[in-house]
């Protein structure tokens, strides 16, 4: 072993004095350029000169910690371990000191990061937490919306088993990330969602007939029936629409982060995705985009274990998803997914930074995807159903917040059985309406394919439109033609 | 290749004969003053179009692999000094990550001008281009569109280019509904064809053909002017056969047609400018006229665009051909480097094809 070390030296001694000449520097001045470089970012600075009209939303509650807490870590140990006879070269990208040791960096830290929390298993807030207070109403419409979005999800979840829809997919365990990111942000914040994401929509006032006209493909749907259920997007409540293809809306978000960002917009784009979606290419590809277009854009990652069958454990091998984010030089944190509390702060802060720094944020939030994959999937056949049922029931998040609202006395039973006969009511109701709305018309299946129908489509739909006239029973009687 | 259109009319600009010069940022941009405007190469009416496309537009943006120094083929020249390096920048080595941005940015009503690099190099881009660009109006049931995406990428044979600088992958892209495919044939063409593309309301792939960037030269207009897309234009009259190309492949197409004249073989050309959504009419009609049709591409024979363009032509003018479609491309092979004049649809390949379809 010594023998290699010993030649190591010598290979970086030989190095030395041969790129000598482009520009060697006495390693006594790095130091004091590597702070300049990498201090607390001066706009955590401004952050602490006037954190009142920066987080104006949290007056009383905000604690100082806070500003500590979302400041980039220094990687105060590189600077200690330094010998006095290494030496330091100016490479494209910076400087970087040489060292003698043969050392390979470690592929996972000793220690798995940790996962900010705010809530305990009995929704209790946990001592010394920094957090981002949550007042009474907005505490209120996101827990009534957590309920909604599950009750949703049965109702619908049941629509398809009786054939009444034809696909459906439900967000049953990640109700905090769905609403309570949702609830951090603005109606001006953009989203780019993946497809387990409709408590975003929920939240911003899309209807449950809305939801319901998607799913049934009728008439009223925005989409035109053109796309599977699950597929929603709305102009007016800025969020995109959803496409069925994994992690290509990921780059969308940071073209867009960039245009809000020239356009010096006072909002941040969110996209969001699962933690399969972080194998695909055009997630590292944004990733990278974002921090080196500097875009004010949060990509929060639903690390819920599963894609469709796939384990995390086929998946990556990295400690999840959290850990890419310093590779790309992107801030990122960890967050308990079934903390609506913590979810709510993380998003909170982490929409400050993107929009008065200008620069992406990366969340990853552990949950666990407790419905199967879609109507079309059988979890039990990967997964056992012990282990389904305790995240159903031990580690419910809608439970968890609805401990601590309670625990406010802003909540309690009677209220509680009020908003899910409510609910169950609109549901039914929107469910029954919207199978009633005629399907989109004919027309619908030429338009929009370009802004107007080339001579082709023209031509195409007048002869569908003669076969339908010859053959009327080959075709869906409900579609107008 | 170069020399022999002299005394033709200039439908393809005139065509230097110092070719093969791609990546050689030394050159001088070619420029020289007439009455009508300037004398420009191809890749200075491009970066011409470029600058009126930035100047008219505050909400556009051009970005691409090493565009900022005015990329390889120096097509982006001048433009980030002009407009700064917000609006004009280098990316990171990645299509998928420039196609994916390019959407986003034109979702929010930007024009999102788009290079890669070589056309060789969009397939990690294809899912981005395929099922997101295309779709993005028709499956929001237009509540959203990215119409202010254009995708640039130099295409096709150079002399030197081997596998993966030389390819013409237009056909794959005109498999998609919802894309438009654009591909000019010389400097003026290219110029007013790219600032239609650029402010065309929907997502359009813009294949330059890297051959003439700097060989073709023709005056070009200085002001901003644009071209109609999806319509095809008749560049040489005739009444015995129809031949149905674009880009680069014309000026090739337009030797033989002259060769043949030769011959007494009167040739009608039709450059198509736009392969979707294209212009049927104008080729049936020539098609009606003359009663034969060659198409040539330089992309392989099986499954190019000629073959939609024969099968179209055929179920309209059935009755009226003459002789069987004919189609000279490049072989059923990847593109080969010292074998490039064997595999490319040259001249001669051309007249024999439109003397045997003649004498069918």
């Amino acid at each position: 072993m010594a023998l290699w070390t010993r030649k190591s030296v010598n290979v970086v001694n030989h190095v030395v004095s041969r790129v000598g000449f482009l520009g060697m520097i006495n390693q006594s001045s790095w130091p004091h350029s590597f702070y300049r470089k990498h201090p607390i970012s001066d706009a955590c600075a401004r952050n602490l000169k006037n954190p009142v009209t920066d987080f104006v939303n949290t007056p009383a509650h905000f604690p100082f910690r806070r500003f500590e807490s979302t400041k980039a870590e220094t990687q105060s140990d590189t600077l200690h371990d330094f010998d006095a006879n290494q030496q330091v070269l100016d490479f494209p990208g910076g400087k970087v000191t040489f060292s003698s040791e043969l050392r390979f960096i470690s592929g996972s830290p000793e220690e798995r990061v940790h996962c900010y929390r705010v809530l305990d298993d009995n929704g209790q807030i946990i001592t010394g937490s920094t957090y981002v207070q949550v007042n009474k109403e907005v505490a209120l419409k996101m827990y009534s919306d957590m309920v909604t979005l599950q009750m949703m999800d049965t109702i619908f979840y049941e629509a398809q088993r009786q054939g009444r829809v034809s696909f459906y997919l439900t967000t049953v365990g990640e109700e905090a990330i769905n609403i309570a990111s949702a609830a951090a942000l603005t109606i001006d914040d953009l989203i780019f969602p993946q497809y387990r994401e409709p408590g975003v929509l929920l939240w911003r006032g899309f209807t449950l007939q809305e939801f319901a006209n998607q799913c049934f493909g009728n008439k009223a749907d925005y989409g035109k029936g053109r796309q599977m259920p699950i597929h929603y997007g709305s102009n007016k409540h800025n969020y995109f629409t959803v496409s069925s293809t994994i992690a290509t809306q990921i780059p969308h978000a940071v073209g867009a982060a960039y245009s809000l960002k020239m356009d010096k917009r006072d909002a941040c784009v969110v996209t969001y995705f699962g933690d399969g979606g972080t194998s695909e290419g055009d997630f590292h590809a944004a990733l990278n985009f974002a921090a080196v277009r500097d875009a004010p854009v949060i990509f929060i990652c639903r690390n819920n274990g599963w894609a469709i069958s796939t384990p995390t454990s086929d998946q990556f091998r990295s400690d999840g998803v959290v850990v890419r984010g310093q590779a790309y030089g992107i801030r990122s944190i960890r967050v308990d997914g079934n903390d609506a509390l913590a979810l709510y702060s993380a998003v909170h802060t982490a929409r400050n930074i993107a929009i008065r720094e200008h620069r992406p944020i990366l969340i990853e939030a552990l949950t666990y995807r407790v419905g199967h994959h879609s109507t079309s999937d059988d979890s039990t056949k990967y997964r056992p159903a012990e282990e389904i049922e305790w995240w159903r029931l031990a580690r419910d998040p809608v439970t968890r917040f609805r401990k601590w609202i309670e625990s406010n006395d802003w909540w309690n039973a009677e209220v509680e059985s009020e908003l899910r006969n409510s609910v169950r009511k609109q549901m039914l109701q929107a469910i029954q309406v919207a199978e009633k709305v005629e399907k989109p018309p004919i027309a619908d299946v030429f338009t929009d394919v370009y802004d107007v129908p080339p001579s082709n489509l023209v031509e195409q739909e007048k002869l569908l439109r003669e076969t339908i006239k010859r053959y009327p029973k080959d075709y869906p009687s409900d579609v107008p033609v | 290749m170069a020399g022999s259109v002299s005394g033709s009319r200039r439908i393809m600009g005139r065509l230097l004969k110092c070719g093969y010069g791609y990546g050689n940022g030394f050159l001088r941009q070619f420029s020289t003053s007439s009455s009508d405007g300037k004398s420009l190469n191809l890749y200075t009416a491009i970066n011409q179009a470029l600058h009126i496309a930035m100047e008219s537009d505050p909400r556009a943006y051009i970005f691409g692999e090493d565009v900022g120094f005015g990329g390889v083929f120096r097509c982006t020249t001048g433009l980030a000094d002009r407009f700064g390096k917000n609006r004009v920048f280098n990316t990171p080595l990645c299509e998928q990550g420039i196609v994916g941005f390019a959407i986003g940015l034109a979702a929010m009503g930007n024009r999102a001008i788009a290079e890669i690099q070589f056309a060789d190099y969009i397939f990690p881009a294809f899912d981005q281009i395929v099922n997101e660009a295309a779709k993005f109006r028709y499956r929001s049931g237009n509540q959203f569109n990215c119409g202010g995406l254009t995708i640039r990428a130099p295409y096709g044979a150079v002399g030197h280019g081997g596998h993966y600088h030389s390819q013409s992958p237009e056909a794959f892209f005109c498999h998609v509904p919802g894309l438009k495919v654009v591909i000019p044939r010389s400097p003026k063409e290219a110029k007013g064809l790219l600032l239609s593309s650029i402010r065309d309301p929907n997502p359009v792939v813009f294949f330059e053909p890297k051959w003439l960037y700097r060989l073709s030269v023709e005056e070009v207009p200085e002001h901003d002017y644009m071209l109609p897309l999806s319509e095809a234009e008749v560049i040489r009259e005739g009444n015995d056969i129809t031949l149905v190309g674009w880009g680069a492949q014309l000026s090739i197409m337009e030797q033989a047609c002259l060769d043949a004249e030769k011959d007494g073989i009167s040739c009608e050309l039709i450059d198509l400018k736009t392969l979707i959504p294209w212009d049927k009419e104008t080729v049936e009609a020539s098609v009606r006229k003359t009663g034969r049709l060659l198409i040539s591409h330089e992309a392989p024979v099986t499954g190019g665009f000629g073959a939609e363009i024969s099968a179209s032509i055929v179920e309209r003018c059935f009755l009226r051909l003459e002789a069987p479609v004919a189609r000279i491309c490049g072989l059923d092979t990847p593109f080969p480097l010292v074998f490039e004049p064997f595999y490319l649809p040259t001249k001669n390949k051309i007249l024999d094809a439109i003397k045997s379809t003649v004498n069918y």
